[in-house]
C-alpha cells in the first residue's frame, strides 16, 4: 500500500468511527432536553431521573464524539493536502463556520449544563441543553454542506489551478445538502430512539424501575417509528437527487450495467455483481426506476453506458466505483434501518395498554435494536463515499490526486496504525463504561437541601 | 486594510485566544501530579477547569478551520509538513479529553491513576509541541517551489524550536498555577501561589531567552516592543503573585501569552511560513490566501458571530466565578 491507500483507510476508519457517536449525540441531546423539559413543566421526579440517566449515557458518548472530531479537521491538511489546496477556498468556509457557530455553542453550553445544575435557575439550565442540542444540529448542517459540495459542486469557478468560491449562498443551499441534512438528522433520531428502546427493554425484562423505563421504551419506539418514516421519505428524495447528480452511484448501487427502463430492485443477489449472469436474486419489479426517477417506468442509466460517456467527458480512465461495496452497503443501510422500525412497531404493539410480553426472544430483539441504526448509519456513509469514487469532488478532482505529496508511506502508516489502535482501545473502554452506566439504572434523587455549601451536583 | 491582513490578524487572535484559555487548563493538567496529592484534591483541580476546558479546546478547531478557509496553502503545507508532531498532539488531546469525562466513572484507584496520567501527558505534550511548531514556523522551514515541506521530522527538533517548546511549557504551567490560586480556596490556593512563585524562576529566564533569540534573528521594532511588554507583564505577574493579588496575576500571565503570540505574528508578517530554501518559495499572506470573495464572506461571518461567542463564553466564566474548595467536591 502506498501513502494514498493508507490515508484512504485512515479516513474511512476515523470517519466511520466518529460517526458511530455523532448520531447518538445529536439525537440523544434532543431527547434528554425533551425529558428535562417534561420535568420542568410537570415537576415529576420520574422525568428528572430519566433525564439524569440518559444524560449520563449521553455524556459518555459525547466525550468520545468530540475528541474523535478533532482528527476529522486535522486530517484534511495532514493526509489530503493536495485536496485542501485545491478546494480550500470553498471547503474551508463551512468548516470554519461550523467551528465558530456550532462547536463553540455545543461545548460552552454543554459545560454550563453539566456543571450548572445547582448554579443556574431551573429554566436557564434547561435552556442550556436545548442550545447545546441545537448546536449539534447546526454542526451537522455545515459539515453536510461541505460534504455535499464534494458530491455535487456548486457556486464555484475554476481559478488559477484551484476551485474558487463564487456564491456561498449556493453552497449553503445546495440541493444535495437540502435533502442530505433531513436524511441525516432523522437517522440521528432513529439511532437515539433505538438506544432508548434497547436499554429500557433490558431493564424491563429484569423488572427494574418500570416507572422510568416503561415510558422510555415507548418514547424510544415512537421516535424510531416517526424518525424512520422521515428517513424513508428523505432517503427517497435523496435517491432522486443522487440519480440526477451522480447516476453512476445509483447504477453501482444496483449493479445495473445497461440502461434499463422499468428497472427492478434486487433485495439481494448471489453472484459476482460484475455484469455477467447472476446465479440467484430476489427482485422487486420497477422499484429501482421508481427510486431513481419517481416513475416506475423511468429509465435508469447503466454502468457501461455511463463509463463510456464519462470517458468522453473526462478522458480515459475507470469511472466505476467498487460495485460490490456500493451494492451491499446500500442494501445493508436500508435493511438495518427497516429492521429497527419493525422491532419498534412490535415493541409498541406488545406493550400497548399495560401489557408486558413474556417472550424472551422479543426482549433480545429489542435489546439488539441498538446496533441496527449504528450499522445502518455506517453503511450509509460507506455507500455515499465509496459510490463517489474515483472522485473526491465529483467530476472535478480525483482521489488519486488528493493526497499529501510530502507525507511519506511510513508517516501515513504510523498515522493509520496509531489512530486505529487507539480507537480500538477507546472502543473497549467506551462500551465498558456505557454498559456499566446503562445497567446501573436511573439514579435516586436526593432530597433538595438549602445549604449554600452543598457539593456540586454533577462534578467530575 | 487588506482582507488578507485582517485574516492574518484574526488567526493570530484565535491562536492567542487558544493559548490564553487552553494554556491554563494545560497548566492545571501538568500540575495535577504536584498539587493533587490525594484523589479529592486532584478532583478539586480538575473541577476548576471542568466547565470550560472543552470550549477552550474549540479555539484550536476554529483556528485550524479559519486557516483552512482563509489561507488554504498555509493549512495544507503546515498540517502535512508537521505530520508526526500533529499526530502526537491529536493523540494527546484525545486521551486528555476522555480522561476528564471518564476518570470519575469507576471507583477503582488504578482506573483513576491511568486517567490522571492521561491528563498529565495529554496536557504536557501539546504544551511543548505547540511551542515547537510555532518556533519552527517563525524560524522558517524547508519549503520547495510547489509549497511542499521537504524537511522531514528531525529537522523540526532544532535548538531554537526546542527552546520555543520549553517556553510554552513554562508559560502554560505558570499560567495554570496562577489560575489554580485564583480559582480555589484553602490549602490548594496557598500551595498553588507558592508554586507559581517558584515556577516563575524558570519561566522568566526561559521566555526571555526565547524572545531575545527571536528578536536577534528578526530585527523588527514593533515585534521587539511587544516582546519587551510580554517580558514586563511576566515579571509583573511574579510581583502580583507574591502580593497574593491572584486576579491581577492571572491577567498578567494572560497578557504575557497574548503579547508573546502578537510578537510572533508581527515578526512573521507578511510571511505565514517562510522557506529556508529560497525566500521566493515562502508562503505569504497573499500567495497562501483564499480569494477576496471568500475572505469577504468569512469577514462578515466573523464580525457577526465573534462578539456573540465572546459574550456567552464570558458569561460561563461569570457563572462559575466562585472559588472551589475541598468541601465542594462530593465524597
Amino acid at each position: 500500500m502506498d501513502a494514498l491507500d493508507l490515508s484512504r483507510w485512515q479516513f474511512g476508519i476515523t470517519t466511520v468511527y466518529h460517526f458511530i457517536f455523532v448520531p447518538i449525540t445529536i439525537g440523544l441531546s434532543a431527547l434528554v432536553a425533551g425529558l428535562q423539559t417534561a420535568w420542568v413543566r410537570t415537576g415529576k421526579e420520574t422525568y428528572l431521573r430519566a433525564t439524569r440517566f440518559w444524560g449520563k449515557l449521553f455524556l459518555i458518548n459525547f466525550a468520545i464524539g468530540v475528541v474523535t472530531g478533532i482528527v476529522q479537521e486535522f486530517q484534511f491538511g495532514m493526509n489530503w493536502s493536495a485536496y485542501s489546496r485545491f478546494v480550500g477556498d470553498i471547503f474551508g468556509a463551512p468548516l470554519a463556520i461550523e467551528g465558530l457557530l456550532a462547536f463553540f455553542l455545543e461545548s460552552t453550553f454543554l459545560g454550563l449544563w453539566i456543571f450548572g445544575w445547582d448554579r443556574l435557575p431551573k429554566r436557564v439550565h434547561l435552556a442550556t441543553i436545548w442550545i447545546a442540542s441545537i448546536g449539534t444540529m447546526m454542526s451537522a448542517y455545515f459539515i453536510l454542506a461541505a460534504n455535499s459540495w464534494m458530491q455535487h459542486p456548486v457556486g464555484w469557478t475554476m481559478g488559477d489551478g484551484r476551485a474558487e468560491l463564487t456564491s456561498i449562498g449556493a453552497v449553503l443551499t445546495n440541493s444535495t445538502t437540502l435533502v442530505t441534512f433531513p436524511h441525516t438528522i432523522t437517522a440521528c433520531f432513529l439511532t437515539a430512539g433505538a438506544l432508548l428502546l434497547a436499554v429500557s427493554a433490558w431493564h424491563l425484562r429484569r423488572g427494574n424501575q418500570d416507572d422510568v423505563f416503561r415510558p422510555s421504551l415507548r418514547l424510544g419506539a415512537w421516535v424510531v417509528l416517526i424518525a424512520g418514516l422521515g428517513v424513508l421519505i428523505t432517503g427517497d428524495l435523496q435517491a432522486r437527487v443522487m440519480t440526477e447528480q451522480q447516476p453512476m452511484k445509483m447504477a453501482a448501487a444496483e449493479a445495473l450495467y445497461e440502461n434499463t427502463s422499468s428497472a427492478s430492485f434486487s433485495i439481494f443477489t448471489v453472484g459476482s455483481l460484475d455484469g455477467s449472469e447472476e446465479l440467484y436474486s430476489v427482485r422487486i419489479p420497477s422499484l429501482l426506476s421508481f427510486m431513481a426517477t419517481g416513475s416506475p417506468s423511468g429509465e435508469v442509466e447503466g454502468i457501461n453506458d455511463l463509463q463510456a460517456s464519462y470517458q468522453q467527458e473526462y478522458g480515459e480512465g475507470d469511472y466505476v466505483p467498487n460495485v460490490p461495496v456500493t451494492y451491499w452497503s446500500f442494501r445493508l443501510m436500508i435493511g438495518f434501518g427497516a429492521l429497527a422500525m419493525v422491532i419498534a412497531a412490535a415493541a409498541l404493539w406488545f406493550t400497548r395498554g399495560t401489557r408486558s410480553p413474556r417472550s424472551r426472544w422479543l426482549w433480545i430483539a429489542a435489546v439488539g435494536t441498538v446496533a441496527m441504526p449504528l450499522l445502518s448509519n455506517s453503511f450509509g456513509w460507506i455507500f455515499t463515499e465509496m459510490g463517489r469514487q474515483p472522485w473526491t469532488v465529483f467530476g472535478l478532482f480525483k482521489t488519486a490526486e488528493s493526497g499529501s505529496p510530502s507525507v511519506s508511506t511510513g508517516e501515513a502508516a504510523t498515522g493509520l496504525i496509531v489512530l486505529t489502535v487507539l480507537y480500538g482501545i477507546l472502543a473497549v473502554i467506551e462500551i465498558g463504561l456505557f454498559l456499566k452506566y446503562a445497567s446501573a439504572g436511573a439514579p435516586v434523587i436526593a432530597p433538595e437541601t438549602d445549604e449554600a455549601d452543598k457539593p456540586l451536583a454533577f462534578a467530575y | 486594510m487588506e482582507l488578507t491582513t485582517v485574516w492574518f490578524i484574526l488567526i493570530g487572535v484565535l491562536w492567542a485566544g487558544y493559548f490564553l484559555l487552553e494554556g491554563f487548563d494545560f497548566g492545571v493538567g501538568i500540575l495535577l501530579p504536584v498539587l493533587g496529592r490525594d484523589d479529592r484534591s486532584r478532583r478539586l483541580a480538575i473541577n476548576t477547569i471542568g466547565p470550560v476546558w472543552d470550549a477552550n479546546e474549540v479555539w484550536v478547531l476554529v483556528a485550524g478551520g479559519a486557516t483552512f478557509a482563509a489561507f488554504p496553502e498555509w493549512y495544507a503545507t503546515l498540517f502535512s509538513g508537521f505530520f508526526l508532531p500533529l499526530l502526537l498532539i491529536l493523540v494527546a488531546l484525545i486521551v486528555r479529553g476522555l480522561a476528564f469525562e471518564y476518570r470519575g466513572k469507576r471507583p477503582s484507584a488504578a482506573w483513576k491513576r491511568g486517567w490522571d496520567l492521561a491528563i498529565f501527558w495529554g496536557s504536557l505534550i501539546p504544551a511543548i509541541l505547540w511551542g515547537v511548531a510555532f518556533a519552527n514556523i517563525l524560524r522558517g522551514v524547508p519549503i520547495d517551489s510547489s509549497h511542499e515541506y521537504v524537511g522531514g521530522f528531525v529537522n523540526l527538533l532544532n535548538p531554537y524550536a526546542l527552546l520555543g517548546g520549553l517556553t510554552t511549557l513554562a508559560l502554560f504551567t505558570l499560567h495554570g498555577a496562577v489560575f489554580l490560586a485564583l480559582k480555589t480556596d484553602g490549602p490548594m490556593r496557598t500551595e498553588a501561589g507558592r508554586l507559581a512563585e517558584r515556577l516563575s524562576l524558570v519561566a522568566v529566564p526561559v521566555a526571555a531567552a526565547f524572545l531575545i533569540w527571536t528578536g536577534i534573528d528578526n530585527l523588527d521594532g514593533f515585534g521587539i516592543a511587544l516582546s519587551v511588554s510580554a517580558a514586563l507583564t511576566l515579571v509583573g505577574s511574579v510581583v502580583l503573585t507574591r502580593a497574593r493579588r491572584e486576579g491581577w496575576a492571572f491577567a498578567s500571565t494572560g497578557a504575557t501569552i497574548v503579547l508573546a503570540v502578537a510578537a510572533l505574528f508581527v515578526t512573521l508578517f507578511p510571511d505565514v511560513m517562510p522557506s529556508t530554501i529560497d525566500g521566493a518559495y515562502s508562503l505569504t499572506v497573499t500567495n497562501a490566501s483564499s480569494t477576496p470573495y471568500t475572505l469577504t464572506v468569512m469577514t462578515w461571518v466573523a464580525a457577526a458571530f465573534t462578539p456573540i461567542v465572546l459574550l456567552y463564553q464570558g458569561w460561563t466564566y461569570w457563572v462559575f466565578r466562585k472559588r472551589l474548595k475541598l468541601s465542594d467536591i462530593p465524597g
